[in-house]
């Protein structure tokens, strides 16, 4: 069962946040530039010890396969749950959404997520690399669109009531589908905002971490 | 409302998708059931092939792009992302591999070059390519004609790391020289690399290629894996190590958690119990030149 988001989580402001970045596998490098750019102190997380010491965490890109395998290996499941559930800031993106997913589709047999998000996720939704692409996206909050990146991205397929939509696909055969969510303290975008310069959706986390946004 | 029509096959999915695949195995296949091993073990990607190069070596003969049937199956077989592997300069062959929806050509020197000067003109292609490189130029060489990943050669179907270890080295040796040379400097290491001047310039100012790199070339054990990432792979390609081993499902699990935790001797001893017998490998000193697979290409 994936742990529930409490209705009500308690955040105390703090200026100088340590941001985990998941390093199981994946593109924790191009997080963690971001996010230092962005004012935050970091760290990657292999292990419970590691995670205990973050004040928020983000879930980078990869194989969501590979990192739920590792995760299960090396116990880290369970001690992402607890921090979810107890209201630890995490953001996800591609991998990392599939990751933060209640529910997926088209996982391998017995895929399992960190959970928290209430949302339906299907892998790979977009195609394979071939079908790859780069467009601009508009996100809530933001004033000017977001240059996007999805490398065979997910998508959301339905969100619960709880959850925020923050952004579409705008044109092309995928139009109108669900790749930027929000629910309380959780943070998820099929794209890839560390590939591109564009430090805005890390800086926002990272105003989540502080307790601002 | 927002005009930008979605673009594909732009350099920054191809790159983008090497750095997805950062920190994880790619493990070579020649079978569905293979691939389902691998995909089970945690690999990031398959590699489809129709012999694992140890074969390659044993059988001789040409060694050609695989049968197309036999990548479908493959691709229907898992959800991780599927490499397939053209001969050197065949375009053809990547055209039919691009074709067919394989994620990532791999332009390898493992099968048999079906050009002597020219390499696949990368750019050209919505997929992206992996080319292998022994040294910093070779690498720059094929970054210049599109490649959007760069792997070590190695020395394939060996099972001896030794190559891959030298071909590591030699490119991180190279990257280093670029970082302490001036402006004026780096023209000149443009000309000895043979390499493009803004490329060598770009390698100076990051202080690492401007593409992912990986290992490849004769890794066989969880601890060739963690070695290749302490000299600073960033993931490892394994290709005849993992099914010409004795039970290749515990060892492809063994490698890819020795790749997350390279730098944890504990982890690397624990997963390296009990794992079998090894491919039993090749001491190069028995290759002659022509069964050298590294030299290929340029």
């Amino acid at each position: 069962m994936p742990p529930a988001i409490p209705e009500k989580v308690t955040v105390t402001a703090n200026p100088t946040p340590t941001v985990g970045v998941l390093a199981l596998q994946g593109d924790v490098r191009e997080h963690v530039r971001v996010l230092e750019d962005s004012g935050a102190r970091t760290l990657t997380v292999r292990r419970p010890d590691e995670l205990e010491r973050a004040d928020g965490l983000v879930i980078p890109g990869g194989e969501s396969t590979t990192m739920w395998r590792l995760a299960r290996s090396f116990d880290m499941l369970e001690p992402l749950r607890k921090r979810v559930e107890a209201g630890m800031p995490v953001y996800g993106s591609c991998a990392g959404m599939i990751m933060l997913a209640d529910t997926i589709l088209d996982g391998v047999d017995g895929q399992e997520t960190v959970g928290g998000l209430a949302m339906t996720v299907r892998r790979n939704a977009f195609g394979r690399q071939v079908d790859s692409f780069e467009a601009d996206v508009r996100i809530d909050g933001f004033a000017d669109p977001f240059h996007a990146v999805f490398i065979r991205a997910p998508w959301v397929e339905s969100v619960g009531e709880a959850v925020d939509v923050l952004g579409r696909v705008e044109t092309g055969p995928a139009a109108g589908r669900i790749v930027a969510v929000r629910q309380g303290q959780l943070l998820a975008t099929s794209f890839h905002p560390e590939l591109t310069g564009d430090a805005r959706v890390h800086r926002f986390f990272v105003d989540m971490v502080k307790g601002l946004s | 409302m927002s005009t930008s029509t979605p673009e594909t096959g732009t350099a920054r999915v191809k790159r983008g998708m090497a750095d997805m695949l950062k920190g994880g195995v790619i493990m070579d296949v020649v079978t569905p059931e293979q691939a389902k091993i691998a995909e089970d073990a945690g690999a990031v990607a398959v590699m489809a092939l129709e012999r694992v190069p140890a074969d390659i070596r044993k059988d001789g003969g040409v060694a050609r792009m695989s049968d197309p049937d036999m990548i479908d199956g493959i691709i229907a077989a898992v959800s991780i992302p599927v490499m397939a592997k053209a001969r050197i300069g065949h375009f053809v062959e990547a055209q039919v591999l691009q074709a067919l929806g394989v994620d990532y050509v791999d332009e390898s020197e493992v099968l048999t070059p079906a050009d002597e000067a020219h390499h696949v003109d990368k750019w050209a292609f919505t997929v992206p390519f992996v080319c292998g490189a022994t040294n910093l130029g070779e690498a720059l060489r094929r970054i210049a004609e599109g490649a959007a990943m760069i792997r070590s050669k190695g020395e394939a179907g060996t099972g001896n790391v030794v190559e891959a270890t030298r071909h590591m080295r030699q490119i991180r040796a190279d990257i280093k020289r670029l970082t302490q040379l001036d402006e004026a400097e780096l023209f000149v290491a443009a000309k000895e690399l043979r390499a493009p001047v803004e490329l060598v310039q770009e390698v100076a100012r990051l202080g690492r290629l401007p593409v992912v790199l990986f290992t490849a070339g004769g890794i066989a054990t969880p601890a060739d894996a963690a070695m290749m990432m302490q000299l600073g792979a960033e993931g490892v390609f394994v290709g005849s190590g993992i099914f010409k081993s004795g039970d290749p499902a515990k060892r492809a699990e063994a490698i890819v958690k020795a790749t997350t935790f390279h730098d944890d001797a504990d982890v690397i001893a624990k997963v390296s119990r009990g794992l079998g017998e090894a491919m039993v490998g090749i001491n190069l000193e028995t290759l002659s030149e022509d069964q050298r697979y590294a030299g290929r290409g340029w």
